[in-house]
C-alpha cells in the first residue's frame, strides 16, 4: 500500500540534510557553510584552514556521524528483514536477543583480549557475529520446539528470556574483567563516541555486502511475510533462503554491536515508520528502512550528545526510551489482529 | 499425471497415512474424503512435500522429490485451509507473488513474459480486479481466500491441491470458490484438481473421482457414486451418514 507517490523519495532526501545537521551541531556548533567547505576540502585533500573547527568536523564528528548512520541503516535493515522473514512485526535484534548474544561474544573477546593479528577489530567482531548467529539459531530452535507455528508472541518471549540470560552472563564476564570494567560497561550501553574512519569503512563494507544479499532476497521476504507455508508452495527454497538471511542478519548485527555496543530497538522502530510511508513490499521497504534507520540514529545520537551537555548519554539509552514506547504501541496493535500498518 | 504408490506418512510411532496408492489423470477432480484424523491433510502435506513420506511420487513421469522448489511450484499449486495476512500487502502484490517460480534469471524481477497477462487473468477470474489495490487486512475471510486462490491461478500449475478450501466460508463463498476451481479445471486440457473436503455433498457435486480414507488407509477409490455409497459411509463414519444428510435437507424438499 503506497500512500503517496513522492513518499519513497522523502527519506533519501532527508539523509544528507540530517547528516549535515549532525556534523554542524554539538557542544561547539560550526556554521553549515563552513562545515560544507571543510567537508569539501577534506574530501579532496585540499589544505585545511587554521582553527579547531577543522579538527572537530573532520576528526571527531564526521567519523562518528558516519558510523552512527551506517549502524542505524544496518540495524534497521536487519529489523525489516527479520520482521518479514519471521512474519513478526515485533522482531528485531534487541527483542529476539540477538544483540545481547552478540554483546556477550564481543565482551568475551574484549575481556580475554582475543584478537586476530593484523586485522584490527576482527576478534570482537568475529566473536560478536558467531554469538549473534548462535543466539538466533538457539532462540528459533527453542521457539519452534515450543510452538510449531512460530507465533508472534512466543518467539518474543523466548527472545526476552534469552536476552536476560545473555545479559547476566555478560555482567558475569565483566565482573572478572579487572581494569577494563569501565570501558566495557560503557560500551555495552551502546555508544559510538570515539570511533574512527577505519570502523566506518568496515561498517560500510559489511552493509554493502549484507545489504546486497538482503535486497537480493526481497521477493522471498515478501513471500515469507505472507507466511512460510505459502512461500514453500509458490516455490521459494525455504530452507536455503532462511539460512542465508539469518546468517546475513547475524553478521550485520554482529558487526554493528562490536563497533557501537548494543543499541536497542532501532530495527523495531524504523521499519515500522518506513512501512507506514511506503507499505510492506520489501522492494520499497528495505531501501526506506535503510534511510530511516540512518536518519533516526543520527538524530538520536545528536540528542544523546547535546541534551544534557556537557554530559554525554549513551545512544542506546535514547533509542531504548523511544523504542520501548513504540514496542508497546505495536504490541497492542498485533493483539487486535494484524500489524497496525 | 500424478502417480502415488505405497505412500506412507509417519510422525514418530504414529502412522498417519499407510500404503496408499492412486493415479490422478488430467481432467479429473479427485475428492479426498474421510473422518477427522483419517490422514487427508497428511496425504496432501506429503504431496506438497511439506511432510516427509515414503513411497513413490511421480508427477508427469518425474520423481516429485528430486524437483527443485521452483520446478515443483510451476506444476503444483496449493491452496491452504486457512490463510491470513500479517501485513498490509495489496491483493495485486499477493497475486503477483504467484509468478515467483516462473521468473527467470538472477534478478528477482527477472523475465516473465507471460506474467502480466496471467496476473490480470487471475484477478479477473477471482473477481478481484477492482480490489487490486485493497489491503489484505481489509478483506473478509471469503475475499481473502479468493485472493489466495487468485495467487494460485496466477501460478498456472497443472495440478491444484486444495486442503479443506471452503471450511470456514459461508455458503455463498463456498459455491463461488468451488465454481471458480471447476471453471479453471475445465478451461484447458491437462489440468487436474485434488481436494480434501469434509462436506460429502460437495464431493458428490464437484468430484469426478473420490478417494475414501479410513485411519490412514484407502477404503475405496473410484467415481464418487461408486465410493461414497450409504453402506460404505456407514461403516467408515460409524453412523448413518446418508440418512443424516437426507434429514438435513428434508425441510427444503419440494413435493
Amino acid at each position: 500500500m503506497q500512500k503517496h507517490r513522492l513518499a519513497p523519495w522523502l527519506m533519501p532526501a532527508l539523509l544528507p540534510a540530517v547528516l549535515l545537521l549532525c556534523v554542524c551541531a554539538g557542544s561547539v556548533s560550526v556554521p553549515p557553510g563552513q562545515t560544507l567547505d571543510l567537508l569539501w576540502r577534506g574530501l579532496w585533500g585540499l589544505p585545511l584552514p587554521e582553527g579547531s573547527a577543522a579538527a572537530i568536523v573532520l576528526r571527531v564528528r564526521l567519523p562518528r556521524v558516519l558510523c552512527v548512520a551506517l549502524t542505524g541503516a544496518s540495524l534497521s535493515l536487519c529489523g525489516a528483514a527479520m520482521q518479514g522473514l519471521l512474519r513478526n512485526p515485533l522482531a528485531d535484534g534487541s527483542t529476539l536477543g540477538v544483540s545481547s548474544g552478540a554483546s556477550l561474544g564481543a565482551v568475551l573477546a574484549m575481556a580475554f583480549g582475543l584478537s586476530v593479528p593484523g586485522l584490527p577489530y576482527a576478534g570482537t567482531m568475529g566473536m560478536a557475529m558467531v554469538f549473534a548467529f548462535l543466539s538466533l539459531a538457539l532462540i528459533l530452535t527453542l521457539a519452534f520446539g515450543l510452538d510449531r507455528s512460530l507465533a508472534t508472541h512466543s518467539i518474543i518471549l523466548i527472545g526476552v528470556i534469552f536476552s536476560m540470560f545473555a545479559t547476566a552472563l555478560t555482567s558475569l564476564v565483566i565482573s572478572f574483567a579487572g581494569e577494563k570494567v569501565k570501558s566495557i560497561t560503557f560500551w555495552t550501553m551502546g555508544s559510538l563516541s570515539g570511533v574512527n574512519y577505519t570502523q566506518a569503512g568496515v561498517l560500510a563494507g559489511f552493509l554493502a555486502v549484507c545489504g546486497g544479499v538482503i535486497f537480493r532476497c526481497r521477493e522471498e521476504l515478501n513471500a515469507f511475510a505472507m507466511g512460510e507455508e505459502n512461500a514453500w508452495h509458490i516455490g521459494v527454497n525455504v530452507r536455503r533462503v532462511k539460512l542465508v538471511l539469518l546468517m546475513t542478519v547475524s553478521v550485520l548485527i554482529g558487526a554493528c554491536v562490536s563497533v557501537g555496543g548494543s543499541i536497542g530497538f532501532v530495527g523495531l522502530v524504523t521499519p515500522h515508520m518506513a512501512r507506514m510511508v511506503v507499505g510492506p513490499n520489501h522492494r520499497r521497504l528495505l531501501p526506506a528502512s535503510l534511510c530511516a534507520g540512518a536518519v533516526f540514529l543520527m538524530l538520536a545520537d545528536l540528542l544523546a550528545r547535546t541534551i544534557v551537555r556537557p554530559v554525554e548519554l549513551p545512544i542506546g539509552v535514547v533509542t531504548s526510551l523511544v523504542g520501548a514506547v513504540v514496542f508497546v504501541v505495536i504490541f497492542l496493535g498485533t493483539r487486535k489482529g494484524g500489524a497496525p500498518c | 499425471m500424478l502417480t502415488v504408490e505405497h505412500l506412507t506418512v509417519r510422525y514418530g510411532d504414529f502412522t498417519a497415512v499407510s500404503d496408499v496408492s492412486f493415479r490422478l489423470e488430467a481432467g479429473q477432480w479427485l475428492m479426498l474424503c474421510g473422518p477427522n484424523g483419517a490422514g487427508k491433510s497428511s496425504l496432501l502435506g506429503a504431496l506438497s512435500l511439506r511432510v516427509p513420506s515414503a513411497g513413490r511420487l511421480l508427477m508427469l513421469g518425474q520423481d516429485l522429490r528430486t524437483m527443485k522448489p521452483a520446478e515443483r511450484a510451476r506444476r503444483i499449486a496449493v491452496l491452504a485451509q486457512r490463510n491470513s495476512a500479517a501485513y498490509a500487502y495489496t491483493v495485486e502484490e499477493l497475486v503477483r507473488l504467484g509468478r515467483y517460480a516462473h521468473r527467470k534469471g538472477w534478478l528477482a524481477a527477472g523475465a516473465d513474459p507471460e506474467g502480466e497477462e496471467k496476473v490480470e487473468k487471475a484477478l479477473a477470474a477471482a473477481g478481484l480486479t477492482e480490489y487490486r489495490r485493497t489491503s489484505l487486512l481489509a478483506l473478509s475471510g471469503g475475499e481473502l481466500q479468493r485472493a489466495f486462490l487468485a495467487q494460485v491461478l496466477a501460478q498456472d500449475p497443472c495440478l491444484l491441491l486444495l486442503d479443506e478450501p471452503v471450511n470456514h466460508l459461508d455458503l455463498r463463498y463456498q459455491r463461488q470458490l468451488l465454481d471458480l476451481v471447476a471453471a479453471w479445471a475445465a478451461e484447458k486440457p491437462g489440468r487436474a484438481v485434488l481436494a480434501a473436503v469434509h462436506d460429502l455433498s460437495l464431493a458428490l457435486r464437484y468430484g469426478t473421482h473420490a478417494l475414501l480414507l479410513q485411519s490412514g488407509r484407502a477404503a475405496g477409490c473410484g467415481t464418487p457414486a461408486e465410493v461414497l455409497t450409504p453402506e460404505r459411509l456407514h461403516s467408515v463414519w460409524g453412523m448413518d451418514v446418508a440418512g443424516w444428510m437426507r434429514d438435513l435437507a428434508e425441510p427444503w424438499q419440494r413435493d
